[in-house]
C-alpha cells in the first residue's frame, strides 16, 4: 500500500498516526453537519431558480406566494442593497461585491440556469415549494452562450453590457465577454523556438467539473429583534460567511456570529456564500429561524463548479530534451461573472520546469454558466493537463523516458518562474527521483496496460490565522483555532501542540471556535491550515509556555530566565539547577490562582513563506478497444509534503486528490443542452469515481521540509489533483496510439476515436 | 389527508411515528426522530450517504417510503456502537483514517457491516463492488477498503 516516511527520531508526536480527536463523533453519526442543526420554530427556506440560461427579468410578482397560508417571508433582489464595484478576496479567488450580490439573487438579468431569483420561508417544505410555484417572473429570454470560444467571438451575446476587457492590448474599444487578459513573460520565446530542434504545438480543451462534495450546502440563520444574527453553516470559512453577510446586508460584522458545522467536503467550493445571506434576510423578515438546504440538483446548477478552458501549448526543445522555449494560452470559463482562476492556471503551467524563455497569456471569459468557484489548486490542473500532455509528446518524439525528460528540465532552488518568483528550497527533483525509484515505476507494465506520467505544481498559501491555548484546572490543554476541519486538521494541530508542549497528544483537545470566540482566520483553503494555522497554534503554545515558565519562576522566586521548559515540565536552569523539583503543567495549573490567574497563550499572524509543493503521478491503465472503457490498474502519487505531521491524513490527501483528478480525466463534465440547461445535474449522470472503478492509490511521501515552518510543513491538499489529468491521458495515448486532446476521455468519446482510427474493414 | 401511523423498530427500540404517504424514511429519521446520523447527499439513491438496513437488507433510506417501515426492523448508524463500545468497523475506520470529512462515513459503515455479516472473507474486488453505491469524494476509497479488509480478517481470526 503506502510508503510511510520514517518517523523523524527527533520528534515524539510529529509523524505518528494517532486517532483523530473527532473520530468517535464521525463514526457514530453524532458529528453535526450543517443540515443536522435545527432550532425550535424554524421555517424552511427555498429558492426559486431561473429556468433560462439568459433572460432579462421584466417583473417579479410575489403577492400570491405571500398570501399563501404558512408563508412567512419572501425575498427578491429588492431586499438586498446594491453593492459597489470593488474586488474582495473570496477564499483562493477574488470577487467583485457588485457581482456577488447579483449572484446570490439575480437583479436585472438571470445569467445562468439555476440563478436565484427569489426565496421564500414557510412553516414547512411543502408549503415553501407551493409558494415558489406561485411567484410569477416575467422573463424576456435572451440569446445565450455557453462555451468559451463562442463567448469570445465579436458577435456573441453579451452577458454584461458594460464589460470592457481589462489588460487588453490595445485597450478594448467595445464591451465583450472577455473580462480580462493577463500575460506572463520571461526571456525571448521567438529566439528560443528559433534554436529548438523540435517544436510541438497543440490545442486542448477541458470541461467544467464540480467539486462533488457529498454534503450539499446548508445553513440555519436566526435573526433577533435587536439586530443580532446567528448562523450555523457548512463552510470552509465562517469568517468569510460573516464578512460577506455583513457586506451584502449592510450589517456590522460584530452583529453576526457564525458557527461552522462539521463540513462534508468542500475542495474550494465552500469558500463562497449562496444561501446564508438569503436565510438571514428571510429570518429578519419573518422573525423566525430559517433553515435552507440545497438539493443535489441545486448544487450542480447553482453552486460554483471549476471551469473548463481552451488551452494552446507550444514547446520547443533541443535533441537532448532541454526545453528552450514554451508558450501557453489559456482561455478560461469564469461563469456568469468575471473571476476565473486563469491567473494561477497561467502561473502554474510551467512552474515545474526551469525554462529560459516562457510566454503565457490568459483570458478570463464570462458565459451563461454558474459562476465558477475554487476547486483544489484552482486552474492548475487545466493548464497542466495541456502542458504535461505536450511534454509527453516530446518524450515520445525524442524517445526519452518521461521522468528523465522532466528531470532534465526540473525546477530547483534558485529557478526563476515565469511569474517572477525565485524558488527557495523545493522538492521537484527529489519527487521525480522518488517516483522513478518507486516500486510502481520499477515494475514493468503489465501486458495489456500502458503507463503515463505527469507532474504538477501548486504555490500553497499562508495568510491570516489566530489561535489560542488554554490550560484547564487539571493541566490538560484546549487548543482553539478558527478553521473548519475538512480532512483531519484537528489531529495535525494537536500533534504540533503536543510536540511543542511535551505532553501527550490525548491531553490536548483541539476545538474549532465560532467567529465570536477566536480572532480572524482566513478560509480553510489553498492547503494552508496545517501550515499557517499550525504555525499560529505553535506560537500560541509557545506563548503559553512563556506564561507557564513565568509561573514556575514566581513559585520558585527566581527570574523567568532561570526556568526552562522540557518534557511538559518547568525545570530550573543555570545556577538554579538542582535547587527545585520540576513542576508539571498540572501542578502549575493547580496553583495558578496564586501565580497570576488563568494560564493562556494566544497568537495571531499573517503567515508568509508557504512552501510550494510538487507532485509526480504514475498511472497504468488498459483501454477496452470496443467500449472505450478505461481501467486504471495501478496508480502512484509521489509528492514533496514538507513534513508529514499525521502521515495517514497526508496520504489521504494524495489519494483523494488523485481520484478526483482521475474522475476529471475520465468521466466528469458539465453537459449543456441547446437551451443552455445543464443536462446532467445528478450523481447518476455526472459520474464521480466509485470504489469499483479504482485500484489502491499508492503514495510516496517525499519529505523536503519547508524551512520557514518550525516543523517543515508544506500544504499538501492541492497538488495531488493536478497531475492525474495528463497522467491518465498520457497513458491512454501510449495504450491506444491515439492522443486525446479533449477531456474527459469518456467511453463514447474514446470509442469514437478508436473507431475512427481503425483501418476500414473491407465490406463483405 | 390524515397522516399514516407507523409502528416500527429502530435500533432495537419500538418506535411509532406519523407521516405523510409520500415521505421518505430518511426524512422521518432525520427530521422527526432526530436521527441525523443518516445523511442526505443526493436524495436519489446515487450516493449511499443515507444507507440503513431494513430487516437486514441494505437500502438507501431516501428511496424507502416511511410507511414501508411498518412492522420492520430498521438499523441506523446510531445503533452501531454498543453502549460505549464502538463496532470493530467504527474503530478501524478511525484507526486507519478511512474518513476525511466524514459525511459519507455512516453510510459506508452501515454498508460494510451488511457485507461482512454476509461474507467475512470478501476479496478486495468484492468489497469494491459492494461499496460501489457509496460515494466518497475525499479519500479515494483506499483507506476505506483497507479498513474493511482488516476488520474482515479480524472477524475470521476471532471466529476460529
Ligand atoms: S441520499 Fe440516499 S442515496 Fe444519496
Ligand atoms: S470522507 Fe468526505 S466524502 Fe468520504
Amino acid at each position: 500500500m503506502s510508503n510511510p516516511p520514517t518517523n523523524n527520531p527527533k520528534y515524539k508526536w510529529i509523524g505518528t498516526r494517532p486517532d483523530r480527536p473527532d473520530g468517535a463523533d464521525k463514526v457514530t453519526g453524532r458529528a453535526r453537519f450543517a443540515a443536522d442543526f435545527n432550532l425550535a420554530g424554524q421555517l424552511i427556506g427555498k429558492v426559486l431558480r431561473s429556468p433560462h440560461a439568459h433572460a432579462r427579468i421584466k417583473s417579479i410578482d410575489t403577492s400570491k406566494a405571500e398570501a399563501l397560508a404558512g408563508v412567512k417571508a419572501v425575498v427578491t433582489s429588492r431586499d438586498f442593497p446594491e453593492q459597489p464595484d470593488v474586488i474582495v478576496p473570496a477564499g483562493e479567488m477574488q470577487v467583485n461585491l457588485r457581482d456577488v450580490t447579483r449572484n446570490i439573487m439575480a437583479r436585472e438579468k438571470v445569467l445562468y440556469e439555476g440563478h436565484a431569483v427569489a426565496a421564500v420561508a414557510a412553516t414547512n417544505e411543502a408549503i415553501a415549494k407551493q409558494a415558489l410555484a406561485l411567484i410569477k417572473v416575467n422573463y424576456e429570454v435572451l440569446p445565450h452562450v455557453i462555451d468559451v470560444a463562442a463567448a469570445m467571438k465579436p458577435n456573441a451575446p453579451l452577458l454584461h453590457e458594460h464589460l470592457m476587457t481589462e489588460g487588453a492590448k490595445p485597450a478594448a474599444a467595445r464591451p465583450s465577454n472577455i473580462a480580462k487578459r493577463i500575460e506572463f513573460a520571461k526571456g525571448d520565446t521567438a529566439a528560443g523556438f528559433a534554436k529548438a530542434d523540435v517544436v510541438i504545438e497543440r490545442d486542448y480543451t477541458t470541461q467544467a467539473v464540480h467539486q462533488g462534495y457529498i454534503e450539499p450546502h446548508a445553513t440555519l440563520a436566526s435573526a433577533s429583534e435587536d439586530g443580532q444574527v446567528q448562523i450555523w453553516s457548512t463552510t470552509q470559512g465562517h469568517f468569510q460567511v460573516r464578512g460577506f453577510c455583513a457586506r451584502l446586508l449592510n450589517m456590522e460584522t460584530s452583529q453576526i456570529r457564525v458557527t461552522p458545522s462539521e463540513i462534508g467536503g468542500g475542495f474550494g467550493g465552500k469558500t463562497v456564500v449562496y444561501l446564508e445571506p438569503l436565510a438571514v434576510r428571510l429570518s429578519q423578515k419573518s422573525g423566525k429561524p430559517v433553515k435552507m438546504t440545497m438539493s443535489r440538483d441545486d448544487v450542480f446548477r447553482a453552486s460554483g463548479p471549476a471551469p473548463g478552458a481552451d488551452v494552446h501549448v507550444k514547446i520547443g526543445a533541443m535533441k537532448d530534451g532541454r526545453i528552450v522555449a514554451a508558450e501557453c494560452t489559456v482561455a478560461m470559463q469564469a461563469g456568469a461573472f468575471p473571476g476565473s482562476p486563469v491567473g494561477p492556471a497561467c502561473m502554474c503551467s510551467y512552474a515545474c520546469y526551469d525554462i529560459d524563455n516562457v510566454f503565457i497569456v490568459g483570458y478570463d471569459v464570462v458565459s451563461n454558466r454558474p459562476k465558477v468557484a475554487a476547486y483544489r489548486a484552482p486552474g492548475a490542473p487545466i493548464s497542466s493537463f495541456a502542458v504535461e500532455s505536450t511534454i509527453d509528446l516530446l518524450a515520445q518524439q525524442l524517445k526519452m523516458d518521461p521522468i528523465d525528460l522532466r528531470l532534465k528540465n526540473a525546477a530547483a532552488k534558485g529557478t526563476k518562474t515565469a511569474y517572477g518568483v525565485t524558488f527557495g528550497t523545493i522538492g521537484m527533483v527529489e519527487t521525480l527521483e522518488a517516483a522513478k525509484n518507486s516500486p510502481h515505476y520499477k515494475t514493468p507494465v503489465k501486458p495489456g496496460f500502458a503507463r503515463g506520467v505527469a507532474a504538477g505544481f501548486w504555490f500553497n498559501v499562508g495568510a491570516d490565522s489566530s489561535a489560542a491555548a488554554h490550560v484547564g484546572e487539571d493541566g490538560t490543554v484546549t487548543v482553539i483555532s478558527g478553521n473548519p476541519d475538512i480532512g483531519g486538521s484537528r489531529a495535525s494541530l494537536a500533534l504540533m501542540a503536543a510536540e511543542e508542549l511535551g505532553i501527550d497528544y490525548d491531553k490536548i483537545r483541539p476545538v474549532i471556535a465560532d467567529t465570536a470566540s477566536i480572532g480572524f482566520n482566513f478560509v480553510t483553503g489553498g492547503s494552508r491550515v496545517t501550515f499557517a494555522t499550525g504555525l499560529a497554534v505553535v506560537n500560541s503554545v509557545r506563548d503559553l509556555i512563556r506564561d507557564l515558565k513565568g509561573r514556575a519562576a514566581k513559585t520558585w522566586g527566581v527570574d523567568p530566565e532561570g526556568v526552562i521548559w522540557e518534557n511538559g515540565m518547568a525545570k530550573p536552569a543555570g545556577s538554579n539547577v538542582g535547587t527545585f523539583e520540576p513542576l508539571t503543567i498540572a501542578q502549575l495549573a493547580a496553583t495558578a490562582g496564586k501565580t497570576g490567574g488563568p494560564i493562556n497563550g494566544h497568537a495571531q499572524l499573517n503567515v508568509t513563506g508557504a512552501g510550494p509543493g510538487f507532485g509526480v503521478h504514475i498511472c497504468d491503465l488498459a483501454v477496452d478497444a470496443d467500449t472505450g472503457i478505461v481501467t486504471v490498474g495501478r496508480y502512484t502519487a509521489a509528492q514533496d509534503v514538507g513534513t508529514a505531521i499525521h502521515p495517514s491524513y497526508v496520504e489521504g490527501q494524495l489519494q483523494g486528490g488523485a481520484v478526483q483528478g482521475i474522475g476529471w480525466a475520465l468521466n466528469e463534465e458539465y453537459i449543456y443542452n441547446a437551451q443552455g440547461r445543464l443536462a446532467n445535474p445528478g450523481f447518476l449522470d455526472y459520474r464521480i469515481p466509485v470504489a469499483s472503478d479504482l485500484p489502491m492509490i499508492e503514495t510516496v511521501l517525499v519529505e523536503v521540509p519547508n524551512p520557514t515552518h518550525p516543523y517543515g510543513v508544506r500544504g499538501v491538499g492541492e497538488v495531488p489533483i493536478i497531475p492525474p489529468l495528463a497522467a491518465v491521458a498520457n497513458a491512454v495515448a501510449r495504450s491506444t496510439g491515439i492522443r486525446m486532446y479533449d477531456l474527459p476521455l469518456s467511453p463514447p468519446k474514446l470509442s469514437a476515436a478508436l473507431d475512427a482510427a481503425r483501418p476500414l474493414m473491407a465490406a463483405e | 389527508m390524515a397522516k399514516i401511523h407507523v409502528e416500527t423498530t429502530i435500533n432495537g427500540a419500538p418506535t411509532e411515528f406519523l407521516c405523510e404517504a409520500n415521505q421518505t424514511l430518511l426524512d422521518v429519521l432525520r427530521d422527526q426522530l432526530g436521527l441525523t446520523g443518516s445523511k442526505e447527499g443526493c436524495g436519489s439513491g446515487d450516493c449511499g450517504a443515507c444507507s440503513v438496513t431494513v430487516d437486514g437488507r441494505l437500502v438507501c433510506s431516501c428511496l424507502v417510503l416511511a410507511p414501508e417501515a411498518q412492522g420492520a426492523k430498521v438499523e441506523t448508524i446510531e445503533g452501531m456502537a454498543q453502549g460505549d463500545k464502538l463496532h470493530p468497523l467504527q474503530k478501524k475506520f478511525v484507526e486507519m483514517a478511512a474518513l476525511q470529512c466524514g459525511i459519507c462515513t455512516p453510510g459506508f459503515l452501515i454498508a460494510s457491516r451488511a457485507l461482512l455479516e454476509r461474507n467475512n472473507n470478501p476479496t478486495e474486488t468484492e468489497i469494491r463492488y459492494w461499496l460501489a453505491g457509496n460515494l466518497c469524494r475525499c479519500t479515494g476509497y483506499d483507506k476505506i477498503i483497507h479498513a474493511v479488509m482488516e476488520v474482515a480478517a479480524e472477524m475470521r481470526e476471532s471466529a476460529k
